[in-house]
């Protein structure tokens, strides 16, 4: 909004030029990431099958189809639905978490990342389980098929809960209690208090909330895939064109159709951003919630059933992975985690992935972390900023086997210099870093947003190099923020199958591949058996995360109590 | 007395938004000065441009003959302390204040001799080792103090610093940050909004409005000789009366003429404000042949503590109203109540006009 | 000063980092290391690189494994810069196509002539050779049927019969090969213009249009469906671990796909990939290829794997795999208006 009147220059200190190359080799290297990889099979687009230039006519085709209509119609429906049902759901239990007096509370906010932590086989197998011809719970669904709408809306809404619990948990966490007290004062009812407090106090939590589960379901075409059947919607049909068809040229059309929602987020993000004020001033005093018995006892009871929910798909998972044959023989085996009789690969497929998820939270934090820094820190330069920070964005909106098809055509070209990345662990790590990229830079950034803007003012009065206050004061002020995109980044990559599913090589083929591979060769209960392992993994990382948290950092963090 | 600081026809504007307009200033070698005014009149703009943390649209600034208009912060010599503290949460107080020492290479036992020496003089030589959350608002401004005047920058930056704090606690700090500047005669610039602040502490004060600068003073001129009816009106209190120039020295309200000092830019016939600040009414011992004396009612009494605000009206028209501070004793003496009638002489000398 | 050496700290680290995860390839034999993409069975694969591995003690087999569709994603993808030497259990439409766009290097495998012609690509040299044939056929759930005392189907015409509403899968052509070549056998054997009414007809029987040609069969398998229309290897497969599943070939005939092996253009170890040419047209070979599957190249050595109907060479459709690939296009355009784009939410 407002840009100050270019006039005069002021000169660079030498903290400036620092800065200025680094949001510049960041620009650079999120476009390696992720620009030109797109670009690579966008580009397809615009060319026939035999790699002419053809303009627009693929365009032209594809959206004079009906079926074009009817997909992207579905995709919305979902999408919409899916939304309508996962943010009020989050919001409550996210209010849950953070206003209300929940006895195990640590419990509940662990439980509610589980699908995070599970590849998106998971919940598809166990809905089977539960819902489909055979399932137990079958009678639910009515005359609902667990195979359509119902089954790809309930399996979305388990795979969407956490990130969106996640978003509305900070947005609720960070509120000021002396509003309430005010509220308090002057008589106002609990649900004004609701609507005019709190509700706009998480307005942009809401809204981001709502941003990302939209997205997430309009990309992702792994649970559509697997329980949508002849439901059709936009991210299958890329799928089709590019797998059932090998037509690169009108998978490229859709996956171009699929950015738009991507370029609206952005939009309304920005629109967001500009009206954000920080709500949290320094002397506002955090809300601390006092007990209140029946409102306590209905939020345990709602928490109680959300997590009940999710663990009945966990448990189902868990126990379709000790039973011999669905649904004719349920005597109970081991065997299934035995993977060297499943795949040739055997368990070195979880040792790489491991290898890969740790080398992607390495790799990323620092990358993410870094870039947020330079992106909200350098003076001026705004016109490059905008680049990165729209190139942050632009991974949401984009279908992992876009961005995965993407890295085969630019990286593997014969005239990169990069191409000694392909077929390498490296490729799968970048690969997994980019395609993840939003969420680790919207963490950074608001974790830096949160901190003193004039950090850095002191620094300059004080002749100190800012790379100095970087690593001295802003890392370690944001290393909450800076452990949770790393395990952010570890569990993504643990699970993620979409994109590196067309990189991996011989020797770094990863576990979630492996496990969708089993489960297309019919061995539904080796690849609930991989997938237990992926979560298991996953969990434990984040408890390690947890204990770390409560016993080693509260030293490290002494300063932050009074 | 060298000029320090020449600020010179700096304007900086966002979009069609003018935040600052043309404004030049100079500012003596360890001066105290204030940039006094409403929020949005621009006065931590011209701060942060000062700084160079912001930089201005167009204009020069010259630091000790230097230009450094073009310049970054880090190329500035200033040290600055913010109302936010800015102290790093993370350091201990130490830390924080050899923040900038570290940087310039001085070994570690000369650092930590003037830590503590620093310590000492914002009066906190045990809090070395405690981190910012441990300490009080007012101790966390020392410490900020102490980090901004560790480096022994030639200017020291001060925006806001004391309007996050508590009434004692900023009357307290007043004294000591104005006794610590004057001990090291280092130039100050503080920008606050409040204008008691600005009296008690500045050697000379800049009020601001809309970009601008209104007036340019030591606290007593700004106080006794306010140059624009804005200034009069911010700083102190202040009766407007609406009359009409009569003549270079007079002035008309409700029909009544004033003598006033004689107003050499205004033309007669011009509607003007008679101005007086309450404490300047006269009660006592009118002689008879006194000038500007007026017939009028006590219509409201309003109990300060050490003196009664006064709402007068004048008896001969009810619409012209003015307050007047009385102190205790001729409350008493005088017998002074609602309704009481008495009356009051403007001394010419005290009163101003303004367009 | 301080700030360069950061950079050049920081720039090393991000080296290491690269060398650790990225460069790291585990110590190197003097052995050839093949690279060979595939789209076998998980399962097959351990026993085919044991095989070729001992009969060439030099040749290290290093297996690129996925889906159909995926492997030839893939190659196709890296058509500028190829990455694999041979391909080695492809189905024939989609190395069809690669061999039309140049993507091949032809050689006509020792042992080539000894094969069921029906298995060559018939250029000279080759430039790919069949290994196995698989099928689409029906796989049926006997326990399913009994509990909704629904009979077994004999014929694709007893498909379109009102008591299997709602309870047929098969694949989505538009997605998995082996939903177009079922179709492509439909529209061959029935006339184009049947064909698109017996599919019409189908249609109202069928419960979805799965993206996969395998999954029709294990949903069948494991009681999900009554019918699955798919591939015959898994469903064959399913059956052996304990599936109430019956393999049903209809009377008319089933459509049909091979498998088969080709060598990349522009590999870099073309000698190496020769040999394994030579070794998967051998008879060996295809004796290992017939413990999986029922119809192999090599003449004579067919075998009726566990769980197989008999004699399925009788009842393979005539299957014109030129006119398959041709109208390809055409046949998925005219499909996915009839079927795919109105099909909707019929979640009932």
């Amino acid at each position: 909004m407002s840009l100050a009147v270019p006039g005069l220059r002021i000169g660079l200190s030498r903290d400036d030029l620092m800065m200025r190359a680094g949001v510049v080799l960041l620009a650079g290297l999120l476009l390696v990431m992720l620009g030109l990889p797109l670009w690579a099979l966008l580009a397809k687009g615009f060319e026939d099958r035999d790699g002419k230039f053809v303009g627009l006519a693929n365009y032209i085709s594809y959206f004079s189809t009906p079926a074009l209509f009817q997909s992207a119609l579905n995709s919305l429906q979902v999408a919409s639905i899916t939304t309508a049902i996962v943010v009020p759901l989050a919001f409550l239990y996210a209010y849950a978490l953070t206003r209300t007096v929940l006895p195990m509370r640590w419990l509940f906010q662990g439980i509610s990342l589980i699908p995070i932590f599970a590849p998106s086989l998971l919940p598809g197998i166990a809905l089977i389980y539960l819902f489909g011809t055979q399932g137990f719970f079958k009678a639910l669904l009515g005359d609902g098929s667990i195979y359509g709408i119902d089954g790809i809306v309930i399996a979305q809404v388990f795979y969407c809960f956490p990130h969106a619990t996640l978003i509305l948990t900070t947005a609720l966490a960070t509120a000021d209690a002396r509003l309430y007290e005010a509220a308090d004062v002057l008589g106002a009812s609990k649900r004004r208090v609701f609507f005019t407090v709190t509700l706009p106090g998480a307005k942009y939590g809401l809204i981001s909330a709502a941003l990302v589960v939209f997205t997430l379901v309009m990309t992702d075409f792994g649970i559509a895939k697997v329980i949508g059947g002849n439901f059709n919607v936009l991210a299958t049909d890329v799928y089709k064109k590019v797998i059932g068809q090998q037509d690169f040229s009108m998978g490229a059309v859709v996956g171009m159709v699929l950015l738009a929602p991507a370029a609206l987020a952005f939009l309304v993000d920005r629109l967001v951003q500009r009206k954000q004020v920080a709500l949290l001033t320094a002397r506002a005093v955090p809300l601390v919630p006092r007990p209140k018995f029946a409102r306590d006892l209905f939020f345990t009871l709602f928490c109680l059933l959300v997590s009940a929910a999710i663990l009945a798909i966990l448990g189902m998972a868990i126990w379709g992975s000790l039973i011999k044959y669905w649904p004719y023989n349920l005597s109970l085996t081991l065997d299934n985690y035995d993977f060297a009789k499943f795949d040739s690969n055997g368990w070195d497929s979880y040792w790489n992935s491991v290898r890969m998820a740790l080398g992607a939270a390495v790799f990323g934090t620092v990358l993410m972390f870094t870039g947020a820094w330079l992106n909200e820190k350098t003076r001026g330069f705004g016109m490059m900023r905008g680049v990165v920070q729209f190139l942050a964005f632009l991974p949401m909106a984009v279908p992992g086997l876009v961005l995965g098809l993407g890295y085969i055509f630019f990286f593997n070209a014969p005239n990169n210099p990069l191409n000694f990345l392909y077929a390498t662990m490296g490729i799968l790590v970048v690969n997994t870093v980019a395609h993840f990229y939003t969420v680790g830079h919207l963490t950074a950034t608001t974790a830096l947003k949160q901190i003193d803007p004039e950090f850095e003012a002191v620094s300059a009065s004080l002749k100190v190099p800012v790379w100095r206050t970087f690593t001295r004061v802003t890392a370690p002020i944001c290393l909450p923020a800076i452990l949770d995109i790393a395990i952010y980044l570890f569990v993504n990559a643990m699970t993620t199958v979409s994109s590196v599913i067309f990189l991996y090589a011989p020797d770094t083929k990863l576990a979630s591949v492996a496990a969708v591979n089993i489960e297309e060769a019919g061995t539904t209960a080796a690849a609930a058996a991989l997938c237990v392992v992926i979560v298991l993994t996953s969990a434990a990382v984040k408890a390690a995360h947890l204990i770390a948290d409560r016993f080693l950092f509260a030293r490290l963090q002494v300063w932050r109590r009074r | 007395m060298t000029n320090y600081l020449e600020v010179r026809n700096l304007s900086k504007r966002f979009g069609d938004f003018s935040a600052l307009g043309d404004v030049s200033l100079d500012v003596v070698e360890g001066e105290f000065v204030c940039f006094l005014g409403p929020s949005g009149c621009g006065k931590t703009t011209l701060l942060r441009a000062i700084a160079g943390l912001d930089p201005q649209t167009s204009g020069t600034i010259r630091q000790k003959g230097r230009d450094v208009s073009a310049l970054p912060p880090a190329q500035r010599d200033f040290g600055i302390v913010f109302q936010s503290y800015a102290l790093f949460p993370n350091l201990s107080v130490t830390d924080n204040v050899g923040y900038g020492l570290v940087s310039r290479r001085q070994n570690r036992a000369a650092i930590l001799k003037r830590v503590t020496e620093l310590l000492a003089l914002v009066g906190l030589p045990d809090a070395g080792p405690k981190y910012p959350a441990q300490l009080s608002g007012g101790q966390q401004q020392r410490v900020a103090l102490a980090r901004a005047l560790a480096t022994s920058p030639g200017l020291l930056l001060l925006d806001e610093p004391l309007s996050a704090l508590d009434a004692r606690v900023r009357l307290r700090l007043r004294h000591e940050i104005k006794a610590l500047q004057r001990t090291l005669g280092v130039t100050t610039i503080m920008v606050t909004h409040d204008q008691e602040e600005a009296l008690t502490m500045a050697d000379r004060i800049v009020v601001m409005n809309h970009g601008a600068i209104e007036q340019v003073g030591t606290p007593q001129e700004i106080y006794r000789r306010p140059a624009t009816a804005f200034v009069a009106d911010f700083v102190g209190s202040m009766n407007f009366l609406a009359g009409t120039l009569m003549a270079p020295d007079k002035v008309r309200v409700a029909g009544v003429d004033f003598d006033c000092p004689v107003q050499a830019g205004l033309a007669p016939g011009q509607k003007v404000s008679l101005c007086i600040r309450p404490e300047d009414v006269r009660v006592r011992d009118l002689p008879a042949d006194i000038v500007n004396r007026v017939p009028v009612e006590v219509a409201e009494l309003d109990f300060v503590g050490a003196f009664c605000r006064a709402t007068l009206r004048a008896q001969a028209a009810a619409d012209v109203a003015l307050t007047a501070d009385f102190s205790s004793n001729l409350i008493r003496d005088l017998g002074v109540d609602i309704g009481t009638k008495l009356d009051i002489a403007l001394p010419p000398d005290r009163l101003r006009v303004f367009a | 000063m301080i700030d360069r050496t950061i950079l050049r700290r920081a720039t090393l680290a991000g080296a290491a980092a690269l060398a650790m995860f990225g460069l790291a390839s585990p110590a190197f034999a003097q052995k050839t290391r093949l690279t060979v993409y595939t789209a076998l069975e998980n399962d097959q694969l351990d026993p085919f690189k044991k095989a070729f591995e001992a009969d060439n003690p030099t040749i290290e087999i290093a297996w690129v494994r996925d889906s159909t569709g995926v492997v030839a994603a893939k190659l196709m993808a890296e058509k500028d810069n190829p990455r694999a030497d041979i391909i080695w259990g492809l189905a024939a439409s989609n190395v069809g196509l690669m061999a039309s766009m140049g993507m091949l290097e032809p050689y006509t495998p020792a042992g080539a002539s000894a094969l069921n012609p029906m298995f060559l690509s018939g250029k000279s040299p080759q430039t790919w050779v069949g290994m196995d044939a698989y099928l689409s056929l029906v796989c049926f759930n006997t326990a399913e049927g009994k509990k909704g005392n629904k009979p077994v189907p004999t014929s694709w015409a007893d498909l379109i019969k009102p008591e299997y509403k709602g309870s047929i899968v098969m694949p989505n052509p538009a997605s998995s090969g082996t939903g177009y070549l079922t179709i492509a056998a439909w529209l061959q054997i029935m006339g184009e213009e049947a064909g698109w009414k017996y599919m019409d007809a189908l249609h109202q029987n069928i419960a979805q249009y799965i993206h996969s040609g395998s999954a029709p069969c294990v949903q069948a398998a494991k009681g999900e469906r009554l019918i699955g229309i798919g591939l015959d290897t898994r469903g064959a497969s399913e059956k052996t671990k304990g599936a109430p599943l019956e393999l049903v070939v209809p009377k008319e005939g089933l459509g049909w796909e091979l498998e088969v092996t080709a060598i990349v253009k522009g590999t870099k170890n073309l000698d190496a990939a020769k040999k394994l040419a030579d070794w998967a047209a051998s008879k060996k070979a295809n004796e290992l290829y017939a413990k999986t599957y029922p119809i192999v190249a090599y003449p004579g050595v067919a075998n009726t794997p566990p769980n197989y109907p008999p004699n399925l060479e009788k009842v393979m459709v005539k299957n014109d795999v030129e006119w398959m690939a041709k109208n390809r296009d055409r046949i998925l355009a005219e499909w996915t208006k009839r079927y795919d784009g109105k099909s909707a939410p019929k979640a009932k």
